[in-house]
């Protein structure tokens, strides 16, 4: 009996194991992601929108929230420029040591957050390697909010590189050959031919840097300076909250960035589900 | 993005000049972006190891003999050593229910476990607090029972496993889709057993696969900084992690201890990127997948 409605679920099938595999992966999913994501709603509709907004609009968490988010939109931005000439001159040009900065690239993904937080700091620092030489022009970078930017812009970066390489790679020829015949300059063809199948790339690029940045606290704390209204990131104020044992405030705020995060990952969906209507992949 | 790994195999660059740009104009895009990854990346992993040895080696070895360094150091790895293989043992049941089935609701499944990647690190440790904190929903009765979650091994645990819970699943699970079932059913067809099956069709393919997944998970499991710090509650010697250590050390300006101790991960990082390198050229083909390449 039970098998008649469980076929209607899933299709038949010869290998063995469904059942079991699907049910501990859907357990431990419950447990250890959804419980816990659940816990924090749970706790936010117990605040309510009266209270959310409350503490949303007193105004250190405005301005912590204000920080964050702008800083992530112009971090990501950078970093999707960047990354889309660094994955560019990765994929097409062939130069020594290509190779081994392709490698560089994943960098920001295997380097714990705090070491790179200590390394950011100390290289813009006023006496650092690069601080010492932006000094002298009047540009502060670390223990300033152009300090967060520059934190973020390294966590972003690979993620814009990522998503745009293998796009890159995937151009055929004969288009930018057709271009070329047709009388296209190099700069047209570029312009008009490469660059439109790749925005979907460099749009997921930008949406995954800005949602990891809005997130990010440890590369960051070390070298913002942490000053109330000026340099204090989003997820630093929930740890301050947090250490005062204030929990309904870091609720507060988990609960309006986990919102934003969960737009972000629903507009990269779309985004996705776009550029397969119009280009026929992602 | 599946026959990625097919299109790397097209020539890098052509020399005719209707498929590239004119030589001034590459060479100003490879110096910008050389210099732009010599600002981002490069500098801050060389600062790390000239910071950490400024005072030679011995300043370098005097951050190791600090009892709470290797407390951090031990504790860093019990937490590993339980987080990954929960992880790897979740991502091969999550990958062969996904990728070797065909049932309603997959997408949604497949994005759920995604989930933790866009969660702040703080709110993922956050959410642990909410649950088994003081003030936390199961709190009060654990508290009853003198069981210790929050501010305890538990809790970092706990913390660990959710961050880098996605890790071996995404890995695996795009290989396995793409690798399909026609091997396993003809084992099946001769007579092998589902676990014989798994262990001498399944395994072998996905090997290279589920080494970089793990690579990966452990790196992030060792050099978790913000979930760990949220439920850690900072006790040094024991529950102070190696990044939280490291945060400690330079908040007390010992700045060469902070970076002998962060060498440490930035060596295991180095290390996960050039096993990575290697299997991509060694294994290109079995490790292609939708997250990095």
């Amino acid at each position: 009996m039970a098998s008649a409605s469980y076929l209607r679920l899933k299709q038949a099938s010869v290998l063995p194991g469904f059942g079991v595999t699907l049910g501990y992966t859907l357990l431990y999913l419950g447990l250890l992601v959804l419980l816990p994501l659940g816990a924090l709603v749970v706790k936010a509709s117990g605040i309510g929108i009266t209270g959310i907004a409350a503490t949303a609009t007193d105004p250190r968490v405005a301005a912590a929230l204000e920080t964050s988010f702008s800083i992530s939109l112009l971090a990501a931005g950078v970093a999707s420029l960047f990354g889309l000439l660094i994955a560019w001159v990765l994929t097409r040009y062939d130069f020594p040591g290509r190779k081994l900065l392709d490698a560089i690239v994943d960098l920001p993904f295997a380097l714990p957050t705090a070491v790179a937080g200590i390394a950011l700091a100390a290289l813009y620092a006023p006496n650092g390697w690069v601080g010492s030489l932006l000094e002298p022009l009047g540009l502060k970078v670390a223990y300033t909010p152009l300090g967060i930017f520059v934190a973020l812009v390294f966590i972003g970066l690979p993620f814009t590189v990522r998503t745009v390489q293998p796009l890159i790679t995937e151009i055929e020829n004969e288009l930018e050959e057709a271009s070329s015949t047709l009388g296209a300059t190099r700069w047209r063809t570029l312009w008009s031919v490469l660059l439109p199948p790749l925005l979907p790339g460099v749009l997921t690029g930008f949406a995954l840097a800005f949602a990891r940045a809005v997130g990010e606290y440890g590369s960051v704390i070390f070298i913002a300076g942490n000053l109330p209204y000026v340099s204090e990131i989003a997820p630093l104020l929930i740890v301050i909250k947090l250490s005062e044992y204030d929990y309904t405030g870091a609720t507060v705020i988990a609960t309006i960035m986990l919102a934003i995060s969960f737009s972000v990952l629903l507009l990269i969906n779309l985004i996705q589900a776009w550029s397969r209507k119009r280009f026929g992949y992602v | 993005m599946s026959d990625l790994s097919a299109a790397l195999a097209l020539p890098v660059s052509s020399q005719q000049s209707v498929v590239t740009e004119k030589k001034p104009i590459r060479w100003l895009a490879i110096s910008i972006a050389l210099v732009f990854l010599l600002l981002f990346l490069v500098l801050p992993l060389v600062v790390v190891f000239v910071e950490a040895f400024r005072r030679g080696l011995e300043g370098f070895l005097a951050a190791f003999q600090e009892a709470d360094a290797l407390a951090a150091i031990r504790l860093t790895m019990t937490v590993a050593a339980i987080a990954v293989p929960l992880n790897v043992v979740f991502g091969l049941m999550a990958s062969w229910a996904i990728a070797k089935f065909e049932f309603k609701g997959k997408s949604l499944l497949i994005t759920l476990i995604d989930l933790p990647f866009s969660v702040s690190p703080v709110v993922s440790g956050l959410i642990y607090l909410l649950l088994f904190g003081a003030q936390g929903l199961f709190g009060p009765w654990l508290m009853a029972h003198g069981i210790k979650i929050a501010f305890a091994l538990p809790g970092i645990v706990l913390a660990t496993i959710f961050v880098t819970f996605p890790f071996v699943a995404r890995q695996l699970i795009p290989l396995m889709q793409e690798q399909g079932t026609a091997e396993e059913e003809a084992a099946l067809t001769l007579g092998a057993s589902g676990w014989r099956t798994f262990l001498k069709v399944t395994l072998p393919n996905i090997k290279w696969g589920l080494l970089y997944g793990v690579l990966l998970c452990n790196a992030r499991a060792m050099g978790e900084f913000g979930a760990v710090s949220v439920v850690s509650g900072h006790i040094r010697g024991l529950t102070n992690t190696i990044p939280l250590h490291v945060e400690i050390l330079y908040n007390e300006y010992n700045f060469v201890a902070a970076f002998a101790v962060s060498s440490l991960l930035a060596g295991l990082a180095l290390v996960t990127l050039a096993l990575k390198s290697f299997l991509e050229w060694r294994h290109g083909a079995d490790l292609a997948s939708g997250t990095h390449r």
